[in-house]
């Protein structure tokens, strides 16, 4: 028996229990920093589980642009868009209503497209090496018109913020 | 400064002498005890290899168990509600390890020696080591006192450091070379999942000898290597920020015509930052009634925790590195990014407006110089053509001119804006927004007091060794040294392996570089005035930002043309490369001139009233 199997199987219910557990806490909790908070036990959980699959590139990436950079650009806007730093969540019943609406059907659709996929892989993922070099290599050549298209849409994303953020004159 | 006498310290009252005797012949009796109990156990197991599994049943799982039987009737009758307790837990104690060693197929040699031979030892050891503290304290501290004894010990302890970092890299790498070994590896698997067990190992070690094998054992798992390597790796980060606040300590006193730390421990004060850790630690720890508790409490570990992680994967050398990942700079970045958040959220919760203003001040920061500071590292990265740390490392062996810094005129140029982003994510004057003590009264940390305030200060100093490290492994030749380590001497003696640590490759080189760097982040912070919020942002997005994209483009250019395809350029790039080398060479020439300059005319600098008091500083 290697350490590794024994291991395995508590490091990912760490992982998920910490993604699960936030994730309830995003929706249950009225403070919007905390919320936010909560959010980055959610990502961290979700980059510990692509360490885990030995995916180190998304697991990075995930970490630098969700949790580093998209998370304080969130808790910023916050304390520059509202009037007091110190705001709390207050939804009202068809708010809520359809955000459950909403969750429960992007939830239905997702377990379908889980329960609907063969999981069988190939061989053990780990032994797989050089990940990076992989991933850039199939961006640069097999996706490369995904791969520009997105970019463009950043692009067109970053100009109309930026036309919406000048000044009038 | 010598003393024979400390005016300072009072006689000792009589109750506390009392006391002192009492603990002395606990800890004396006590230690002594365990230790002969620890070496006849050690006898019995060398004498009786065969009984070992039932010897070990009845001392640590029957004997207890009678041991706690008779205890409790005892404790009952005399109404001793401790030495009922103890009986019961004695009981508890001896079914657990009784039921574990009869239940799984663990190794009895192991069980045996960890809990009946080792645990006694270390106890001992430990409780005699305490004793002997109390005995010589005084002797101790008289000892600290004398100026030059302060130094050696101050030496002494950091090449210890090294040679104990050196030992266990030895030892781990032996260990792994006998679990590799197929004459002593014989049995498919073993107890807990381990190549080797103890009897394979034993037959390594001959006679007198057997017992390194029980200490050899556990190491064989992955698991255990990684938790003793975090350990040194904690250990690391915990003695960094000690020396570099003391450091940043001295230098400021000097560039401020002040002495700094002169008193704690002798010489030049160099306990000054563990006597401010013990008054951290008793300080009260202050929550802010109004704030956000629970945030409150959680933010520094917020801070604390992702600079930590950062170490996980930023190598010392090439075989000195927690995990050598493939993607070791984008998590070193990642890490540094989530360490703002704690920053932030401390600001938010303490419900002060110094303190937002601060977490603002650094969001908006953050927001800026995070894009110039990955676009500057994605220069070297291209021209290295890896994302591995040491393979960018690997590059940077052939001397000076190898560095990646003069690689092209780019590099060079990408350095500086890393280098200047880096301040800026450290929260380093001029970029210290955050805390900006003259108008913020201390910023993000205003209300934070006690040993939550010196974690802020840990996350710093390991964020600027980290961000330091960075710069010396992409920029500054990683951990070799400015000759080609092909010149090193290839023996396998101390010799040359001590000649080959110093001078040509390994980890003490590339903290030495680090420490420059460091210094001159200290240097920066005392020279030059904190600028303001929107100018930091002026500078990030509209300069910085600008430029490390230029630097990006023409490295590209520079990139696609210098190769063998153009014989021409690539004639050209070696001689700039040669130029840009010259250029490396006299600035460090000039930095190492200021430093030995500002060295030697250190007493110029400090008062003459100081001079008096300390004539040999």
């Amino acid at each position: 028996m290697n350490v590794n199997t024994w291991l395995e199987p508590i490091v990912f219910f760490l992982f998920a229990g910490v993604v699960l557990f936030s994730a309830i806490g995003i929706v249950l909790t009225r403070n919007i920093v905390r919320a936010a908070l909560f959010l980055l036990g959610t990502l961290g959980g979700v980059a510990g589980l692509y360490f885990l699959l030995m995916a180190n590139l998304l697991a990075a990436i995930q970490l630098i642009v969700y949790a580093g950079g998209t998370l304080v650009l969130i808790v910023f806007g916050v304390m520059l868009t509202s009037k007091s730093p110190w705001v709390r969540f207050a939804p009202s019943r068809s708010e809520a209503a359809a955000a459950t609406t909403i969750g429960l059907v992007l939830f239905a659709a997702l377990a379908k497209i889980v329960t609907g996929i063969d999981w069988t892989v190939a061989a053990h993922p780990a032994d797989q090496p050089a990940t990076v070099r992989q991933v850039g290599n199939l961006l640069l050549q097999q996706y490369l018109v995904p791969f520009e298209v997105a970019s463009v849409l950043l692009l067109v994303v970053m100009i109309g913020a930026a036309y919406l953020a000048r000044p009038e004159n | 400064m010598s003393q024979a006498t400390i005016p300072w310290i009072e006689p000792v009252p009589e109750k506390r002498v009392a006391m002192r005797r009492k603990a002395l012949l606990v800890l004396f009796g006590g230690g002594l005890t365990a230790l002969i109990v620890g070496c006849v156990m050690l006898g019995v197991f060398r004498a009786l290899p065969d009984q070992v599994g039932t010897i070990v049943f009845i001392l640590a799982g029957v004997l207890p168990i009678l041991g706690g039987l008779g205890l409790i009737p005892l404790g009952l009758l005399n109404g001793s509600v401790v030495l009922t307790t103890l009986g019961f837990a004695q009981i508890g104690i001896g079914a657990l390890v009784g039921g574990l060693l009869k239940a799984t197929p663990i190794d009895p040699l192991v069980v045996g020696v960890l809990l009946l031979v080792i645990g006694p030892i270390a106890a001992g050891l430990a409780m005699l080591t305490a004793a002997g503290v109390i005995v010589a304290f005084k002797q101790v501290v008289q000892l600290l006192l004398m100026r030059w004894t302060a130094l050696i010990l101050f030496c002494g302890g950091i090449v210890s450091i090294i040679l104990l970092v050196w030992a266990h890299a030895f030892v781990f790498r032996y260990v792994a070379q006998l679990a590799n070994d197929t004459t002593l590896n014989t049995s498919a698997t073993t107890t807990f999942g381990g190549d080797l067990t103890i009897a394979e190992l034993s037959t390594r070690f001959s006679g007198n000898w057997r017992p390194v094998a029980f200490v050899l054992w556990p190491l064989q798992f992955g698991l255990i290597r990684d938790l003793i390597a975090m350990g040194g790796v904690i250990g690391f980060i915990s003695i960094i920020p000690l020396y570099t606040i003391w450091w940043e300590r001295k230098v400021a006193g000097r560039i401020q015509s002040r002495l700094g730390p002169m008193r704690v421990g002798g010489w030049h004060g160099w306990a000054q930052s563990f006597a401010d850790g013990m008054k951290l630690i008793c300080k009260e720890d202050f929550v802010p009634p109004e704030g956000d508790g629970t945030l409150f409490r959680l933010a520094p570990y917020l801070a604390f925790v992702p600079a930590i992680c950062a170490f996980i994967a930023l190598p010392f050398a090439t075989t000195y590195v927690f995990r050598d990942l493939d993607v070791a700079l984008l998590f070193i970045l990642a890490m540094l990014g989530i360490e703002v958040l704690g920053v932030i959220i401390a600001g938010w919760a303490s419900n002060n407006k110094w303190s937002v203003y601060g977490a603002m001040r650094e969001a908006c920061q953050m927001v800026s110089y995070e894009i110039p500071m990955g676009m500057a590292l994605l220069v070297p990265v291209m021209t290295a053509g890896a994302l591995r740390l040491t393979d960018i490392a690997k590059l940077q062996q052939d001397g000076f001119g190898s560095w990646l810094a003069w690689n092209n005129p780019f590099c060079l140029i990408a350095f500086f804006c890393y280098y200047t982003a880096s301040l800026a994510s450290c929260k380093r004057a001029p970029f210290d927004l955050p805390e900006s003590e003259s108008e913020l009264v201390a910023g993000f940390h205003t209300e934070y007091s006690g040993f939550r305030w010196s974690l802020f200060f840990f996350a710093e100093y390991a964020a600027m060794f980290a961000v330091s490290g960075l710069a010396v492994i992409l920029f500054l030749g990683a951990w070799y040294g400015p000759l080609p380590l092909s010149w090193a001497p290839a023996g396998n003696d101390i010799a040359s392996a001590v000649v080959r640590g110093l001078l040509f490759d390994g980890p003490i080189l590339f903290i030495l570089k680090c420490g420059l760097l460091l210094y001159v982040q200290i240097w920066i912070r005392w020279t030059l005035p904190r600028i303001r919020i929107d100018q930091v942002l002026y500078a990030c997005i509209q300069v910085l930002l600008p430029l490390t994209m230029l630097v990006v483009l023409g490295s590209t250019f520079w990139l696609l043309f210098d190769n063998s395809a153009h014989p021409a350029f690539e004639s050209f790039a070696k001689v700039v490369r040669g130029l840009l080398s010259l250029v490396g060479v006299v600035i460090s020439i000039a930095i190492a001139g200021f430093i030995i300059f500002g060295f030697v005319n250190r007493r110029r600098l400090v008062g003459t009233l100081a001079i008096e008091h300390f004539p040999g500083s």
